[in-house]
């Protein structure tokens, strides 16, 4: 029965999104545009596990030793719970949306980008927080956010958060770059091997770069871009287009084309540097003077999640202290438990992650989907909406 | 049992019916119905920052499509990639195939037709990524002949590799069924080997080429999966289908962007059912 009320209360969310999508001008939701959430139940109580879970995650995030043997925090949460994971690892946000439609899944580890367009979609269901014991520990800079609640509602569990680096080959690449300037500069001695993040998101490195180093555009925030602001980040992308040698969204094809110095200079993640030293790449991350965009992801529970409990049981596992730490040094990431700073075995590690350093994470944009009610609070014009920077994506790519 | 197979045998059209009712709801659901679902959500649109469908009838994607400078440019990449891997195939295959069909003993053609379909056991993408780490920098291509590393090239490459087999092999069969005997009687009534190969060779080998071309053509269009891994940045109308549906969940703007390869191939083998190739399929 509760299934049905479920369904019945997803039909009606999706048909009043439909009503807002027509351009009515009589909504009255708090959302973006005037959109409303759709009503869904949050769990009430925990039962026991179904015996699975099936989990749609960035790469790195959900690891039971298959990668390497010491990285496992997977084994513990299938022995302690019954609760066996299935994973799936997404190359982008946008990868994630499209799964967690499909309601095949249960638990998702959404960016800001996603969880946005995922909650007024009904796609993820509101959190009951009180039903994972680890939440208490959770910096209280992470709860409550814009893109982790929807009026004080919680529609998900902080993860940890970082920062989109600037990889290198320490062998090629002299002197070492601190600059965004090294991927954007048209007369690079690196040109054809210089490599760049494969979705719409990564116009936003570029509208960074220049809210930087062009001040008249007067960018405020790199995902809240008008025509103009928009038309410099795109034509900086279709100039940078000459210079990329590929572009890269399947961490493991990165990794190769570092070892093998096709790419040798751009965009990448923590994880991704790590995996690339492990496999004696000789390469560095940095973190630009610019700043960088980042992510701070949020784990959430599908609408139609068919094992809930161990979704739930998931969740505390991996915000527990020592799975969060190992989750954590493993990607490269701040973690979200404050408890999980005296488990990490590299004792500093907090400190060089800034985990509780709100000032540090002012220079760090963390990915959110760009919408035409411009985010950094202009009501004078309108930003392009993330389907404008879908088909200039197309089009910087040629 | 007995009782069924005399009823059927009395009554011949309901045989037929059970004959044909699974291959023919096979072919109209999942082959036409599919094509039809295609055409028609072509026409409706999402909401761009939920992603749920509007069922509204629009022919923005189309208007999108034929406007935007972009999608005629990877139109035209696409054709030319699936043009120089069928020229490509066609100039590999055709003396092979006359070897394996003429020349080569039963012995040696026997094993010539193993070697040809070994390579289609295994999986695509293990030869894809196989090519990646071929002409990776410093890779063997890289060392011995200086390039050509990813790109366009490269796509045109694999593919070639790729499908070679399916433009072989059409192309021996066809050959096959030329009797020795005629190309003999030509030659005792003193034709010379040119005109041998246009009045008795040729009318058999231009239908398998065509034949053959279908495949290459059409595989070649629709790639997505090679210029991936071996393509560098380049798009091609394959990739942009995917983006739409797994970066950007617009499935109807994707589903008309499929349309385009769809009325290429139409064009491509009403062209070919002129030559009279199909009659020889």
């Amino acid at each position: 029965m509760r299934h049905r009320f479920v369904l019945a209360a997803l039909s009606a969310g999706v048909l009043v999104l439909a009503g807002c999508g027509g351009g009515d001008s009589g909504t009255t939701g708090s959302g973006p545009g005037g959109l409303s959430v759709p009503k869904i139940d949050k769990l009430a109580a925990l039962g026991a596990g179904e015996g699975e879970v099936n989990i749609v995650s960035w790469a790195g995030y959900v690891e039971d030793g298959s990668t390497d043997k010491a990285v496992d925090w997977v084994s513990d949460f299938t022995s302690e719970t019954g609760c066996k994971v299935n994973n799936k690892v997404a190359a982008t946000s946008d990868e994630m949306v499209t799964l967690m439609k499909t309601g095949e899944y249960d638990v998702v580890s959404a960016s800001g980008d996603a969880s946005l367009r995922l909650i007024y979609g009904g796609d993820v269901a509101p959190v009951n927080t009180s039903l994972i014991q680890n939440y208490a520990q959770v910096f209280d800079g992470l709860k409550n956010k814009q893109w982790n609640s929807v009026d004080g509602a919680a529609y998900g569990i902080p993860h940890g958060r970082g920062a989109n680096l600037l990889m290198y080959r320490t062998d090629v690449v002299k002197p070492a770059p601190t600059s965004w300037s090294a991927v954007f500069d048209a007369n690079s001695p690196y040109q054809g091997k210089i490599t760049a993040y494969d979705s719409p998101i990564y116009i936003a490195d570029a509208a960074l770069y220049l809210m930087k180093t062009k001040p008249e555009l007067n960018i405020k925030n790199p995902y809240a871009l008008d025509d103009t602001q928009f038309k410099a980040a795109t034509d900086l992308l279709t100039e940078q287009n000459k210079l990329i040698g590929e572009y890269w969204s399947d961490y493991t094809k990165e990794v190769q084309s570092f070892k093998a110095g096709n790419s040798v200079l751009g965009t990448t993640w923590q994880i991704i540097a790590n995996l690339a030293q492990a496999d004696k790449a000789p390469v560095e991350a940095v973190l630009p003077t610019e700043g960088a965009t980042g992510w701070s992801d949020t784990w959430m529970i599908s609408a139609k999640a068919k094992h809930p409990n161990c979704g739930y049981l998931w969740m505390n596992h991996i915000i527990s202290p020592k799975a969060n730490a190992a989750v954590a040094e493993w990607f490269g990431e701040a973690p979200a438990n404050k408890l999980a700073c005296q488990q990490t075995s590299d004792k500093n590690f907090c400190t060089t992650f800034h985990a509780d350093d709100e000032a540090y994470f002012q220079n760090i944009w963390y990915w959110t989907t760009p919408i035409a009610q411009c985010l950094d609070g202009r009501t004078d014009v309108t930003c392009k909406d993330y389907s404008a920077w879908t088909q200039a994506w197309t089009t910087i790519k040629g | 049992m007995s009782t069924l197979g005399s009823f059927l045998h009395r009554h011949p059209r309901l045989r037929l019916a059970g004959l044909l009712s699974a291959p023919l709801l096979w072919l109209v659901v999942a082959y036409l119905g599919a094509l039809a679902v295609l055409l028609v959500s072509a026409f409706w649109s999402v909401n761009s920052f939920t992603g749920v469908l509007t069922k509204q009838f629009t022919v923005a994607n189309f208007r999108t499509i034929l406007t935007e400078e972009v999608y005629r440019n990877v139109t035209l990449r696409s054709l030319w990639v699936a043009l120089s891997v069928t020229i490509i195939c066609v100039v590999l295959a055709v003396p092979m195939a006359f070897y394996m069909a003429k020349v080569a003993s039963p012995r040696t053609r026997k094993w010539l037709v193993i070697a040809i379909l070994t390579p289609l056991w295994a999986s695509y993408l293990v030869k894809a990524y196989a090519w990646r780490i071929l002409l990776a920098n410093d890779g063997p291509m890289d060392s011995i002949f200086g390039g050509p590393g990813y790109g366009l090239f490269a796509v045109v490459l694999v593919l070639s590799y790729m499908w070679l087999p399916y433009m072989i092999l059409p192309i021996y069969a066809g050959l096959e069924r030329l009797p020795d005997s005629m190309l003999e009687a030509s030659a005792d009534l003193g034709a010379r080997a040119g005109r041998t190969f246009r009045r008795i060779v040729l009318p058999v080998l231009i239908p398998s080429v065509f034949a053959g071309s279908i495949f290459t053509f059409s595989l070649s269009l629709g790639d997505y999966i090679t210029v991936q891994i071996v393509g560098g940045k380049s798009q091609l109308i394959g990739n942009l289908v995917y983006a739409n549906i797994g970066a950007a969940n617009n499935l109807p703007f994707a589903a008309a962007i499929a349309t385009v390869p769809v009325v290429i191939m139409v064009i491509y083998l009403v062209a070919v059912r002129r030559s009279g190739a199909l009659e020889e399929l």
